[in-house]
């Protein structure tokens, strides 16, 4: 019992102890390989032609276009984006129900790049112990020496990650070039700024508690885990009770706090599952490290399934991992997953270059031309997808007689810029004696050809006659 | 007075607080999250000082950055209008026969002149410009004092029978009530009826003709076509401002129309005025 507890509480500064093996060893490879993504991928080249931009990852805002390699997206097809995100969210709620939090462990940026910093902070003030006694030590010119080292790299770092961001936005090379001699847009230096900032501020000081307080993810992976997913765990039927002294009838852990050292969050992982554990398996590879050296087995701290606990507190051996992973649920990710992937790879090959769409100009719905014609007009926009401008012939298909004019040209032909789009007011017009100017409605197909590939691409819609209701 | 203790079950003090036995369960929050909502208070204060805040008696306080949202949009307007201010000095310039050869132009010139439209002129001739009866249908391929842009352009310009601008197409159909017997307008309606391709009365018409011939064909000709120069409407057609039906002819001949136009040159730029005969010469009846 305690009379003064304080309702708000001071963080707790953590110093994680270097540690290697396997799994430090697969997240260095993942640490490289992420990083050196989304560092490199801005400045990769691909030709598309003289119209288009030469940038192989490009989110074009201004121009409403996403390049990916060789596939362009249309603001009208931001169906494959909400596609794509809707996959990462099944990926998630796969990885999850699989492996419990292994996107926080490993590929989360906050813990990518906090791996980063504490990389850093290991080079320039050594590891835990001399971090602990720097941090209990006076303010001495030593200290400010290695701090501001340290807060230097960092803030390095924290631009390098804010001005990749940007590159991802405009072409690469321009806008660095634009960057450095101060001409680039307010807005580029802006976010570069305040990805620095978050950058600094995230992986140098905030760390875990980002995860802790500030990620939703923690509070809703609940849902997606359950008996048979494998997570970081403490075999505590082995390694119990605990003692720093071997006698006959102690567990295999002998206390000696290397899960916890090396632990980034400040956890200890023997209090079983907690919401802070981010599941970056440093723990398996200390505590592994300890066992090889007094002679016992790995794996006191290892990947877990709680289902295989009676088991392996009766001695006998657990379900096999593949048993594990393969059950309904992950069964029924992986299909949702691959049916959207199947679909949207799917639709990226149905597309057409060229392509309309009709809109109906309906105030009014026809007029009366000074022969007694009945005309109809049409707002037709034609697409033209391919980095060269084309022309388009336009024509249509229908039951009855129907003439077809372009507003402002004698002929039926219109052409599109390069990669863009254009509007085009057409004309439909049935003779007074034709059946279409008398009756009600007549169903109507529009026809673009490419003139030059033939590829065509149509568009229904309807002619209203006299008899319009 | 509050009384804290330490929760059996978690090992966790609580708050002291209790509701019917309910009690809370003290989880600090991290003290960097109080900084941030100080952090929040001292920004909100800065905010309420800078932008406008408290409402008023009349109006809100201004703020010192003097920001409003309608000075915002006058700054955008102004912003285009700068743009565009190369774009309108050619539209004010140009000879409109040429404007088709000028595609960045017409493009302006199309959506400049559909704003001044629906602004100025759609309240007679329809948003979408089909008219009403006594106002002109603009989509359609008749027009009575000229359908070329420039002659568009001169009817927007002066107006129409309007007696503030001198330059303005002025005619006036004389109402034959006062002229003719009602069995002679009787006669001629029947004979426009018969130019018009409606079901007409033979003799009617053979008498009306002659009437025609001394008393309408000097404005609409001799074959009813009409004269673009007084705006006398073609009769062949079948497009009718006032109706086409035996009641509405008649009507017209009796008491005549007065069809009237502003001079919109007294209330709109050259640019304007070029840009909206752009417009409406693109609709799809402009030749």
């Amino acid at each position: 019992m305690s009379e003064n507890q304080p309702l708000y509480a001071p963080q707790v500064p953590i110093f994680p102890r270097r540690v290697t093996g396997y799994f430090r060893t697969l997240k260095w490879w993942i640490m490289a390989v992420t990083l050196g993504i989304y560092y490199i991928t801005p400045w990769v080249r691909w030709d598309r032609g003289p119209a288009l931009p030469d940038q192989a990852v490009l989110v074009d805002l201004a121009g409403r276009r996403f390049y990916f390699l060789w596939i362009e997206i249309w603001p009208h097809e931001f169906y494959f984006v909400a596609g794509l995100l809707i996959m990462a969210g099944l990926g998630l709620f796969l990885f999850t129900s699989a492996l419990g939090r292994v996107w926080c462990g490993y590929a989360c940026p906050q813990t990518v790049w906090t791996d980063l910093f504490i990389l850093v902070e290991r080079w320039i003030e050594g590891d835990r112990n001399k971090r602990v006694r720097l941090w209990n030590a006076d303010w001495t010119l030593h200290k400010w020496r290695l701090r501001l080292t340290k807060w230097i790299v960092w803030l390095l770092i924290s631009i390098a990650t804010g001005g990749a961001w940007v590159f991802y936005f405009t072409d690469a090379p321009t806008l660095l070039r634009d960057l450095i001699s101060f001409d680039a847009h307010a807005a580029a230096y802006g976010t570069i700024a305040a990805l620095t900032a978050t950058t600094f501020i995230f992986g140098g000081f905030m760390r875990e508690q980002v995860c802790i307080y500030m990620c939703p993810w923690p509070r809703i992976q609940g849902a997606m885990m359950d008996d048979d997913t494998l997570t970081v765990g403490y075999r505590e039927w082995r390694g119990e009770p605990r003692a720093k002294k071997r006698l006959e009838d102690t567990g295999d852990c002998i206390d000696c706090m290397a899960c916890v050292n090396v632990c980034p969050m400040g956890i200890d992982i023997r209090d079983g599952q907690q919401m802070e554990c981010i599941t970056c398996a440093l723990c398996i590879d200390a505590c592994d490290d300890i066992m090889d050296k007094i002679g016992k087995p790995r794996g006191l701290i290892d990947y877990l399934a709680l289902s295989d606990e009676p088991q392996e507190r009766a001695g006998q051996a657990p379900k096999p991992v593949l048993k594990h992973i393969l059950r309904p649920r992950t069964i029924l990710y992986t299909a949702l997953w691959s049916l959207i992937g199947f679909g949207l790879v799917f639709a990226l090959f149905i597309r057409a270059e060229i392509d309309l769409t009709v809109a109906a100009v309906r105030n009014p719905t026809f007029i009366t031309l000074s022969d007694g014609s009945i005309r109809n007009t049409y707002i037709l926009r034609l697409r033209n997808k391919h980095g060269e401008p084309r022309e388009f012939r336009l024509s249509l298909s229908s039951d009855e007689i129907l003439r077809i004019d372009v507003e402002g040209a004698q002929t039926h032909i219109v052409t599109v810029a390069p990669d863009s789009s254009t509007q085009q007011r057409v004309y439909v017009t049935a003779r007074p004696q034709d059946a279409a100017a008398q009756q009600d409605h007549t169903d109507l197909r529009f026809w673009v050809e490419d003139v030059i590939s033939g590829e065509r691409a149509f568009r229904d819609s309807s002619f209203d006659g006299k008899d319009t209701k | 007075m509050t009384k804290h203790e330490t929760d059996e079950e978690t090992g966790i003090d609580t708050t002291g607080h209790e509701w019917d036995g309910i009690k809370e369960l003290n989880n600090p929050l991290p003290r960097w999250w109080l900084w941030c909502l100080y952090l929040t208070i001292i920004w909100g204060v800065g905010y309420m000082i800078a932008y406008p805040a408290w409402p008023m008696i009349s109006g809100a306080t201004k703020g010192v950055l003097g920001y409003s949202t309608r000075g915002e949009v006058a700054a955008e307007i102004d912003r285009f209008e700068a743009q565009n201010a190369d774009l309108r000095a050619s539209l004010t310039e140009i000879d409109l026969g040429v404007l088709k050869d000028n595609p960045d132009l017409q493009r302006f010139a199309y959506a400049n002149g559909a704003a001044v439209f629906r602004t100025n002129c759609s309240q007679c001739h329809g948003s979408g410009a089909a008219g009403a009866l006594g106002y002109p249908n603009l989509l359609d391929d008749d027009w009575l004092w000229g359908g070329a842009i420039q002659d568009i352009a001169l009817s927007i310009d002066h107006g129409i029978r309007n007696e503030t601008d001198a330059d303005a197409h002025w005619s006036q159909m004389p109402a034959y009530g006062e002229v003719l017997s009602s069995d002679e307008i009787d006669n001629a309606v029947q004979y426009v009826m018969q130019l018009a391709g409606s079901d007409f009365d033979v003799e009617m018409a053979n008498a009306g003709a002659v009437i025609f011939d001394e008393q309408c064909s000097a404005c609409h000709g001799a074959d009813g076509k009409g004269d673009r120069d007084v705006g006398a409407p073609n009769l062949t057609d079948a497009i009718w401002l006032y109706g086409s039906d035996i009641a509405a002819v008649t009507e017209t001949v009796t008491n005549a129309r007065f069809g009237v136009m502003p001079a919109w040159g007294q209330r709109l730029t050259r640019s304007d005025i070029n840009a909206v005969a752009a417009y409406v010469h693109g609709l799809g009846g402009g030749e």
